[in-house]
């Protein structure tokens, strides 16, 4: 198997927080191409024949295994879609970090745009972390397209941590999930944006089972002349219940707006929604500052525990 | 030692012209332990905050040890010793009370020592050390916190903006305990602003702050018979009103 050079493995620590090859299944893909990828016993990964991207099989009953499926693009000018399809077995309960870094050292637009479904069956369990990480010397654009569609089927579980702290010039970010009877679907989401960048998120999620439910939790940091949008909508279409929050800290020049959407379509749906957008408050600022902290201290240490 | 010099501080008023929030305030700190008191309004929050350099005088002085710290921020008066305990502690999202107990502490302390400090303001370490200091904590909680905040400081100077607010259920007698401890660590001075007399009863010197100005100043044996007279009753509280 070829090597990974420096540049690389430090996108790749970034994204997925290990510095090799990890144990288990992975796939790694690296400058628009499958760079490598090993199948477990349990969890199978098959190249699509028909567009870039992979199918993903993990067979029921699967317990307390991981899958690490990082992208890396190193180089300048890629653009790319992908389709990552994730087929996860009746009572499984598996991990899978996804995540994707752009180095882009030149001056042309490097694109990442992955587009994930996943079939969860019925009583599995899935956490799925995505973290989005961009660097480079260049003016090259780095930009991340991520669409996530999820189809829950009876008494699943999903977790989604994502993440997006630095370095993407821009992004537009769509999850759409589906809940069948007694699923649950949690969403973590944490953004910062900085400079002139762009962040979008787009969450739909339609509660047509009997009792199912979500949490859809957005923290989010725009700072300088960036922009920020928080979409979400959450759809009660039987007896279930559904809370979706945006949390947004401004700063500088920037601008947030945040549209949390809930539509009830069954008199027992039972839906939240909050949204809050402010700049630090300054009493948390003094506060710090009689600790003896800078102003500038006490702002990394709050936006630190903010999305944390 | 720190000393306060004809300290006066204006606000715009309503519809034209300044109030007067405090006049000509002096007094000196260097004895272990010093209480503030005076009716509701007199001026006492805005004393501390200006010893803690949140708010600026609009004239006066403020010294240190002898320096003049007037002009010293937040931050630099922090980092020569002093230390502030909010009437109203302030929220967190996201940070712990592990963490805000390190930043206090200046250094990474491990949970052992942050339980300690936990420990001595009567909160169950194991249950509070990772929780976040948001609005799942209640007043009195967060009182606690902030008072072990000060503690794992340890500075020359601690200023204490009514400690005892929300915590009744701790009891006044820990709450003494842990000045007399923090005294013990510090050898420097407890600054407490307080209408309770248990508090006032342990106080080196009093100082009585009414109308924004100093109204008297004297020992414990001096100006507590007089709070405690049917004129100056107004002036404090017995445990528990």
């Amino acid at each position: 198997m070829a090597q990974l050079d420096s540049i690389q493995q430090n996108l790749l620590e970034q994204v997925a927080d290990i510095h090799e090859i990890p144990e288990g299944a992975f796939s790694l893909r690296v400058n628009g191409q499958m760079f490598d990828s090993r199948s477990s016993e349990n969890i199978e990964i098959v190249k699509k024949t028909d567009k870039p991207g992979i199918d993903i099989y993990i067979k029921p009953g699967t317990k307390k295994e991981s899958l690490h499926i990082p992208v890396l693009l190193a180089k300048t000018g890629i653009t790319e879609l992908v389709y990552n399809d994730f087929h996860i077995g009746a009572d499984s309960d598996v991990t899978i970090v996804a995540g994707c870094g752009i180095h882009n050292g030149g001056s042309e637009k490097s694109e990442h745009s992955g587009i994930h479904s996943f079939f969860v069956g019925e009583n599995a369990r899935v956490r799925y972390i995505e973290k989005h990480y961009g660097e480079g010397d260049g003016n090259g654009r780095n930009v991340m397209n991520p669409t996530t569609v999820v189809e829950m089927e009876k008494n699943s579980y999903m977790e989604m941590e994502t993440a997006q702290i630095k370095g993407v010039d821009s992004t537009d970010r769509t999850t759409k999930a589906k809940l069948d009877e007694g699923a649950t679907l949690i969403v973590h989401e944490k953004i910062m944006t900085h400079g002139k960048q762009y962040a979008r998120t787009y969450f739909e999620v339609d509660l047509n089972g009997e009792d199912c439910g979500t949490h859809v939790v957005s923290r989010s940091v725009a700072k300088d002349e960036s922009k920020q949008e928080f979409i979400s909508h959450v759809n009660g279409n039987n007896r279930s219940s559904g809370h979706t929050e945006c949390d947004a800290i401004i700063m500088d020049k920037a601008t947030v707006s945040a549209v949390p959407e809930i539509m009830a379509n069954h008199p027992e749906a039972s839906l939240i929604h909050e949204a809050a957008i402010g700049k630090i408050a300054g009493e948390q600022l003094i506060k710090l500052m009689t600790l003896g902290l800078t102003e500038k201290e006490a702002e990394e240490q709050i936006i630190g525990g903010f999305l944390k | 030692m720190l000393e306060l010099q004809h300290i006066s501080f204006e606000v715009p008023a309503e519809g034209g012209g300044k109030t007067k929030i405090l006049e000509d305030v002096s007094f000196t700190v260097s004895e272990r332990f010093v209480a503030i008191t005076g009716p509701n309004g007199s001026g006492k929050s805005t004393v501390a905050k200006i010893i803690a350099g949140i708010v600026r005088p609009t004239s006066g002085k403020v010294l240190l040890d002898g320096e003049d710290i007037t002009d010293l921020s937040v931050t630099e008066r922090a980092r020569k010793g002093i230390s502030f305990a909010f009437q109203q502690p302030v929220r967190f999202k996201g940070i712990t009370v592990k963490d805000l107990i390190s930043l206090a502490a200046g250094t990474k302390i491990s949970v052992a020592n942050a339980c300690a400090y936990l420990s001595e303001v009567g909160l169950c370490a194991k249950e509070y050390i990772n929780r976040e200091v948001n609005a799942s904590l209640s007043g009195g909680e967060l009182k606690r916190i902030e008072i072990a905040m000060i503690n794992a400081r340890s500075t020359k100077l601690s200023v204490f903006d009514e400690p005892e607010a929300g915590i009744d259920l701790w009891s006044f007698n820990n709450l003494i305990k842990v000045f007399e401890g923090m005294y013990e660590r510090t050898k420097g001075s407890i600054l407490i602003i307080s209408h309770q007399e248990r508090i006032l009863d342990i106080a080196d010197k009093i100082v009585v702050i009414a109308d924004g100005k100093v109204a008297q100043i004297g020992s414990k044996s001096e100006i507590l018979p007089t709070l405690l007279a049917p004129a100056g009753c107004r002036y404090t509280a017995k445990e528990g009103n």
